[in-house]
């Protein structure tokens, strides 16, 4: 009769709706509309590369469970290394070809989260890695940009053809043209103006919408932004990680475009272009690479912020969103080991918490009345 | 009156569908096992044999020390057995046990005393409330005397009545409010006179609404009896919520709610200390709410002590489909039973039968660092850095991140995507800690036994010497003696 | 190139060089580590490691000349503290997987020899010649001395039981 229960099980024995594959689940539905769009501007190549980058990043990441011994469909299950093979494909030129797509699934799967000890582990976003990675090793294949051609139009490709361009490429004068953010950096080191340089590709509202040239998720940045509000919504991310990171390029931007106008594109064209709305919601904000307090999650913002403004500005590539965010992944730790919360009891030192005689009193007094 | 927010805390489906159930008596079982366990502190020391015949209310066992309660026999009857019963904890293990085999008669001892509680002094009061063997009642079963004599040493301005009951489920205190509100306002006012405090502030949640209105009527004739409607949200409950609700102070960690002015009882507690002063009766009976999906009725149940669960859910009309889990208590902080041959103690609020489906909980993921559990922490903490710590053996660690502030309070586990069981992680460092903080204890001790023998061996191989040599100086100085004499 | 190649060898000479000053005069004397190590030790001084007290057994645990598991009633607790102290890995499965244990006098066969007392390193033991002896567990630290020494096999060792007020939470059983 009083037999040890050999594994006891402690309260508490209920549970919210909370689950991580849901929140995974939340997450691509947000970005299905921007990615939607940016698979009907960009035509089959596109369609297949998105394709292929998901399906590398399954594959090697049941690979490097079956090498962990640890349960191959549960862990798959819970949709972490398919959004991450959809992030890194919105990030990648949409008509590259299908081994960028592959290896860079290897390089986010195995180098960016595997080794680290698998999900929960890493300290580098996985995607960025692998874009990182990429670019720095093939910087022909990763900024070959092409003009937007959507599907079913005369000139795009179709569905033979698109597959054909994803594995054998495609003819460079037919088809390219610089990104955005790539031609104004090139003429400004050239020495043109701004106002030139934008008057030859670019207007607010083209930015916006997406009828621009750039990777799938550079473009709409509208509808990324939809996504990414309908995430804080449903409370998956809060307002702390894109508010900081989107207003402290911002306020940079409008410091620097405010002392010379000529030469330092406003904040309405940093904020707009390029991958900053989707790296402010969706990237950034990644659960596990990003600081555990709202006080912390403000810094890591603010400071990506301000990485990719330099980075855009003075250093030597037209984005900097993958660095930045790399960059402060990097200093995560660190903040989040100074960034506590105050523990209840304690005073924000950690001594014990005095109260006043006044405040005591105080308190005895409301209670007579 | 101004009421202040706490941090986190989590809504779980409250589930009180017992709250229209009026309190039935339960018919009295054949056999009743009264553990002499059911309270914090030591256990009572049995003072009955084998064969004694009791009556109801007559001391089976008496305290043991400052932090201890008595024991008392829920029934007339006979004494059949005092052996190692199966306690209602999640380890399975005994506990002793008064077993008592009751003879139907249900008749009180003899020599109970009524009087009036408001001429006796603080120490009568705590005094009676003690010998009544009465505890927390909200399920911690601290001993209430304690309690009530710190108003001997701190001045207590303040008396809160948590009639939060914020675990989904349980409603015992809820129908004692609704149904025996003038009782309870007796009760609350003899705890004032005892603590000497100014005023009492009846918390009770918002989802009670029947509960505020009877109260509030009951406590309309008293001006220092005030009922505060508090807004629901688990863990409401919790003492320390409940104070910096009330009153915007936080209890300073290492101290007591006194050292603010304030002191806590449950409604419980407050119902039981009425029934010893006006009526003498010792503590041997409460309200238990029978509940959870797997239950065919829940009802609210007014219990003696020593019911085995297994008849409790029996008259309820046992389960209408396999539980997944028996609990005593709510489902967050409640315990796990071994089985249903367990006994109903002082601090059982509630026995209830949970599906599947109620409980929820999947199979443990990794940790995604979502954050989700430092939002609904009440008391400010970083679950996840402390169980990560817990699971590696750094529980140094996990005591830096804050362990020793945890309430397990269990709003982490709650809201956890990944489904990790983190209170349990702290309960294991908990528990390890004590473990090794006890091994040092004896090892301690060890050494210093050991210095003593060796001391000793060390005083008689000195005196053995000092021995030898008187001797030798004795033998020397007889030779002396001689060799003089003879010469 | 004849500058690189100086200004490195200067270099390393440099810091050769304050290198060795450091480790002449910032050297540390005495190894604490030692003490340490014998404030971990059970401190019964009962000689089941073989050497004739704790305080030489933890000076060759830090020389290194024995193992971290040598310490029957420190158990295999104390011999993971002592591996990570000493930072080395070591074999835990020869170790006794006993629970910790209490000796306890079987009082219908003692003799009264007094073999058992004259060993017991904490003096737990009480009794005289001819008289029944009994041992007093809280002073009982489990090393097993007097079970080898008593002629009629009187003094067992019993686990000590798991009660409610020693209990405590395993750590989750999880697949994770």
């Amino acid at each position: 009769m009083n037999q040890q229960v050999s594994n006891p099980l402690s309260g508490p024995h209920t549970h919210g709706k909370e689950d991580t594959p849901k929140i995974m689940r939340l997450v691509l539905l947000a970005l299905t509309p921007a990615t939607a769009f940016g698979i009907y501007q960009f035509g089959w190549p596109a369609l297949f590369l998105w394709l292929i980058t998901i399906l590398s990043c399954i594959i090697f990441e049941a690979f490097s469970l079956w090498l962990a011994r640890k349960p191959i469909l549960s862990y798959i299950g819970d949709g972490s290394a398919i959004l991450t093979g959809w992030l890194l494909a919105m990030t990648l030129p949409p008509w590259a070809p299908w081994w960028i797509g592959v290896l860079g699934g290897a390089i986010a799967i195995i180098l960016g989260k595997q080794v680290f000890g698998g999900v929960g582990q890493n300290i580098f976003n996985p995607a960025m890695l692998a874009r990182v990675a990429l670019l720095i090793s093939f910087p022909v294949q990763m900024t070959l940009w092409v003009n937007p051609l959507p599907m079913f139009s005369a000139m795009a490709p179709g569905f033979v053809d698109g597959l054909l361009i994803t594995l054998k490429g495609f003819s460079i004068d037919a088809y390219s043209g610089a990104s955005v953010m790539g031609h104004v950096k090139t003429e400004i080191s050239n020495g043109a103006t701004l106002t030139a340089a934008l008057s030859q590709t670019y207007d607010n509202t083209a930015l916006a919408l997406g009828f621009v040239n750039g990777s799938l998720g550079e473009t709409s940045a509208l509808l990324i932004l939809l996504g990414g509000l309908y995430l804080m919504r449903k409370k998956i991310i809060s307002w702390h990680i894109p508010v900081a990171m989107i207003v402290s390029t911002a306020l940079l931007a409008t410091i620097m475009h405010s002392i010379d106008p000529e030469h330092y594109a406003d904040a309405l064209f940093h904020v707009m272009s390029g991958g900053l709305i989707l790296g402010a919601f969706f990237i950034a904000t990644d659960l596990v690479t990003s600081p555990n307090t709202k006080t912390g999650q403000l810094i890591f913002g603010a400071g990506c912020g301000l990485l990719v403004y330099v980075i855009r500005t003075w250093g030597g590539y037209p984005e900097g969103v993958a660095f930045a965010v790399m960059l402060m992944n990097a200093v995560v730790p660190l903040i989040d080991h100074y960034v506590r919360p105050r523990i209840y009891g304690h005073a924000r030192s950690g001594k014990t918490l005095q109260y006043s005689e006044k405040k005591l009193a105080r308190v005895q007094q409301a209670g007579e009345d | 009156m101004k009421l202040f927010r706490f941090r986190g805390g989590v809504h779980p489906e409250s589930h009180k569908e017992a709250g229209d159930k009026a309190i039935e008596v339960l018919p009295l079982p054949a056999k009743l096992y009264v553990p002499v366990q059911q309270h914090i502190g030591a256990p009572a020391e049995t003072e009955v044999q084998i064969g004694n015949k009791v009556l109801k209310g007559q001391l089976l066992a008496h305290s043991q020390g400052a932090i201890s309660a008595p024991i008392h026999a829920p029934s007339s009857g006979t004494v059949i057995d005092i052996t190692e019963h199966t306690a209602p904890h999640p380890s399975g293990l005994g506990v002793r046990t008064v077993i008592i085999e009751t003879d139907g008669e249900d008749s009180w001892v003899d020599g109970l005393k009524t009087i009036n509680p408001f001429e006796l002094n603080t120490e009568e009061i705590s005094a009676r409330v003690g010998a009544a063997g009465i505890v927390g009642l909200g399920g911690a079963t601290f001993p209430s005397a304690v309690k009530l004599n710190l108003g001997l040493t701190y001045p207590i301005s303040t008396l809160i009545i948590n009639g939060g009951e914020c675990e989904p489920y349980l409603t015992c205190d809820d129908r004692l409010m609704q149904e025996r509100p003038d009782e309870l306002i007796d009760g609350i006012r003899i705890m004032l006179h005892a603590l000497k405090a100014k005023q009492a502030l009846i918390a009770i949640e918002d989802n009670k609404p029947t509960a505020i209105e009877r109260m509030k009527v009951a406590a309309n004739l008293f001006d220092n009896v005030t009922v505060t409607v508090v807004p629901s949200r688990y863990p409401m409950g919790s003492e320390k919520q409940m104070v910096q609700t009330l009153t915007g102070l936080e209890i300073p960690a290492g101290k007591l709610s006194a050292d603010l002015g304030v002191i806590v009882h449950n409604v419980g507690t407050a119902f039981a200390v009425r029934t010893a002063l006006r009526q003498g009766r010792p503590l041997v009976s409460r309200i238990v709410t029978v509940g959870g999906g797997a239950i065919s009725s829940a009802r609210n149940l007014e219990v003696p002590l020593g019911t085995l669960v297994s008849e409790v859910f029996e008259h309820c009309g046992g389960f209408n489909e396999d539980p997944a889990r028996i609990l005593m208590g709510g489902p967050m902080m409640g315990q796990l039973l071994p089985h249903t041959n367990v006994p109903i103690v002082k601090g059982s609020s509630g026995v209830i039968a949970l599906t599947k489906k109620e409980v929820a909980i999947n199979q443990a993921r990794p940790c995604i660092r979502c954050g989700s559990c430092i939002a609904s922490c009440p008391c400010g903490l970083l679950p996840l850095e402390m169980a990560a710590r817990a699971k590696s053996g750094e529980l140094q660690g996990a005591v830096d991140y804050g362990l020793m502030d945890c309430i397990s309070c269990g709003s982490c586990s709650y809201v956890c995507p990944s489904h990790i069981p983190l209170v349990q992680y702290f309960n294991y460092a908990k528990g390890e800690l004590a473990a090794r903080r006890r091994h040092k204890q004896k090892a301690d001790e060890t050494r210093k036994l050991a210095d003593i023998k060796i001391q000793r061996l060390e005083k008689e191989e000195q005196a053995k010497q000092e021995a030898a040599a008187r001797r030798k100086a004795e033998r020397e100085a007889k030779k002396k003696q001689q060799e003089a004499a003879s010469a | 190139m004849i500058i690189a190649i100086m200004s490195l060898s200067l270099l390393g000479l440099g810091l050769g060089v304050m290198l060795g000053l450091a480790g002449r005069y910032l050297k540390v004397e005495q190894d604490p580590i030692v003490i340490e190590i014998e404030a971990m030790l059970p401190g019964s001084q009962c000689g089941q490691c073989g050497f004739p007290g704790c305080a030489p057994a933890a000076e060759a645990l830090a020389e290194g000349s024995a193992s971290v598991t040598l310490c029957p009633p420190g158990g295999r607790l104390l011999a993971e503290e002592l591996a990570a102290k000493l930072g080395v890995t070591a074999d835990f499965s020869g170790m006794d997987e006993d629970e910790p244990s209490l000796a306890a006098v079987s009082e219908s066969t003692c003799i009264g020899c007094t073999r058992c007392f004259k060993v017991c390193p904490t003096d737990a033991i009480m009794g005289a010649p001819k008289q029944i002896h009994t041992v007093f567990k809280e002073a009982c630290t489990g090393c097993k001395a007097c079970v080898e020494v008593c002629p009629t096999e009187c003094l067992q060792m019993h686990p000590i039981k798991v009660t409610l007020g020693t209990w405590s939470w395993p750590k989750p059983a999880l697949a994770a």
